[in-house]
């Protein structure tokens, strides 16, 4: 039902490509941030990311123990539900398919499990594939913790709520249980290019 | 906490610009009629979408700064000078013109007179806007939930709802400002940026439990956020809502 405002003519951003910014989106070159409450600071010698739920048999490391994990760099773009994509951020990061090779499960859902309580759950075949990491770099820098440091999830493909700051661990389930802000009116998949923002989008 | 804030799928309504207030040379209230608008609680958002002639189509989330009112919404608008849509928001919209809007948005950043209090708010500019609607809520409903508010701003001019904040002030609501940059000859209160001692003084303090609300840009969230835990607050008992001029 869309219809024209009034002398609004709009300003367009000209170096970004249309076709990398989803419907309602535009481009910052900020990095915004955004969280519920205050910057949780997990000292790194009590830090620890777990995989648990439906495994055979839990998985748990610590800071130096993942980070000796192999990792990769990549250069991805990214889209917050609050309007903003950024394009081309570089992150280092360890796979989830690294974090779960050799993990036998039948669970078909994921949630992340973050400090301060957050929570978001994904299909566990949207972090598989090579379409997510446990992120602690950006830009060649340790992730400062406004922005998720030490570790936060990247999952470049869903909008950015699906990647969760702080990450400490992911729960395997069998049955999809939406996470902090799907169950307060957000989207239980969020796909940016279907513009899934909220509940019934 | 089970989400009640919305039903089924947000559709896109008109709002028409029915009344524009000037709050301060930057920030004006647009205040909007929206048929079958399905209410609200105080703290939620809306989103907003502007269509050009060409097609072209811009969004934003702002805070709702009404108390629920029937089709009644109001949303305060701070002009952002190389923004998209703030600008065309506080300069170009006449009452009459349509916007399309969808929501109310957001499960969390809320407060409900049934929560009570005490409430500890805490403002950095026109983060005040979603902090005022609980004010305006709990006032609505006779709520006596004691109530501080703590805002601060650059200058005694920048202040938003200035003059109805002092007339709501009371017994229980505590509006206490902080002026920044610039502050009157003969005042007397604040003219830091917030920090733990002021915090401390403007209370309550962790052992009253209260429920606490921070609204501003992200270094003043993160700043408050940080002090209010220092100080013994529950992290679980900070929500925080951040306001940045990211192209809005």
């Amino acid at each position: 039902m869309s219809f024209v405002s009034r002398g609004f003519r709009g300003r367009r951003r000209e170096d970004a490509d249309p076709s990398r910014v989803p419907p309602g989106q535009y481009v910052t070159r900020d990095f915004p941030v955004l969280s519920a409450g205050p910057t949780p600071h997990t000292p790194l010698e009590e830090w620890t990311f777990s995989i648990v739920g439906e495994v055979d048999e839990p998985r748990r490391w610590t800071w130096e123990e993942f980070r000796a994990l192999p990792s990769e760099e990549v250069t991805v773009d990214i889209h917050c539900v609050t309007k903003w994509s950024k394009l081309d951020t570089t992150w280092e990061g360890v796979s989830v398919d690294t974090l779960l090779e050799g993990v036998e499960t039948s669970a078909e859902h994921v949630v992340e499990l973050a400090d301060g309580g957050y929570t978001t759950n994904l299909p566990l075949e949207d972090v598989t594939g090579g379409k997510a990491w446990v992120a602690f770099a950006y830009n060649g820098e340790p992730l400062e913790p406004e922005h998720g440091g030490p570790a936060r999830m990247l999952v470049p493909h869903l909008y950015f709520w699906k990647s969760a700051k702080w990450v400490r661990g992911l729960r395997l389930t069998a049955t999809d249980e939406p996470g902090f802000w799907e169950v307060n009116g957000y989207n239980n998949y969020g796909d940016p290019w279907r513009e899934q923002r909220y509940w019934g989008d | 906490m089970a989400g009640t804030a919305v039903l089924g799928r947000l559709t896109w309504r008109a709002a028409e610009l029915v009344d524009i207030v000037v709050e301060t040379p930057r920030v004006k209230t647009l205040g909007f009629d929206v048929p079958g608008w399905p209410g609200h609680r105080a703290g939620q958002h809306v989103d907003i979408r502007l269509t050009a002639e060409d097609g072209y189509q811009a969004q934003r989330s702002y805070s709702i700064a009404s108390a629920p009112d029937g089709t009644r919404l109001e949303l305060t608008v701070e002009l952002v000078d190389d923004g998209e849509v703030s600008p065309y928001l506080t300069e170009e919209l006449r009452a009459g013109d349509r916007i399309e809007l969808r929501g109310p948005v957001g499960g969390y950043f809320v407060w409900e007179p049934a929560q009570g209090g005490p409430l500890l708010l805490v403002a950095g500019g026109s983060g005040v806007a979603p902090l005022m609607a609980m004010i305006r809520a709990r006032d609505a409903v006779g709520s006596d939930a004691e109530t501080r508010l703590l805002v601060s701003s650059r200058g005694w001019d920048d202040v938003i709802y200035r003059d109805e904040l002092e007339r709501r002030a009371g017994d229980r609501l505590a509006v206490v400002h902080t002026l920044t940059r610039s502050q009157p000859s003969d005042w007397t209160g604040y003219a830091r940026r917030v920090d733990a001692e002021m915090l401390a003084e403007v209370g309550p303090g962790p052992g009253a439990r209260p429920l606490v609300y921070v609204c501003g840009p992200t270094p003043f969230v993160e700043t408050v956020a940080e002090a209010l835990v220092g100080l013994g607050h529950e992290p679980q008992a900070i929500k925080t809502e951040r306001f940045g001029p990211t192209g809005g």
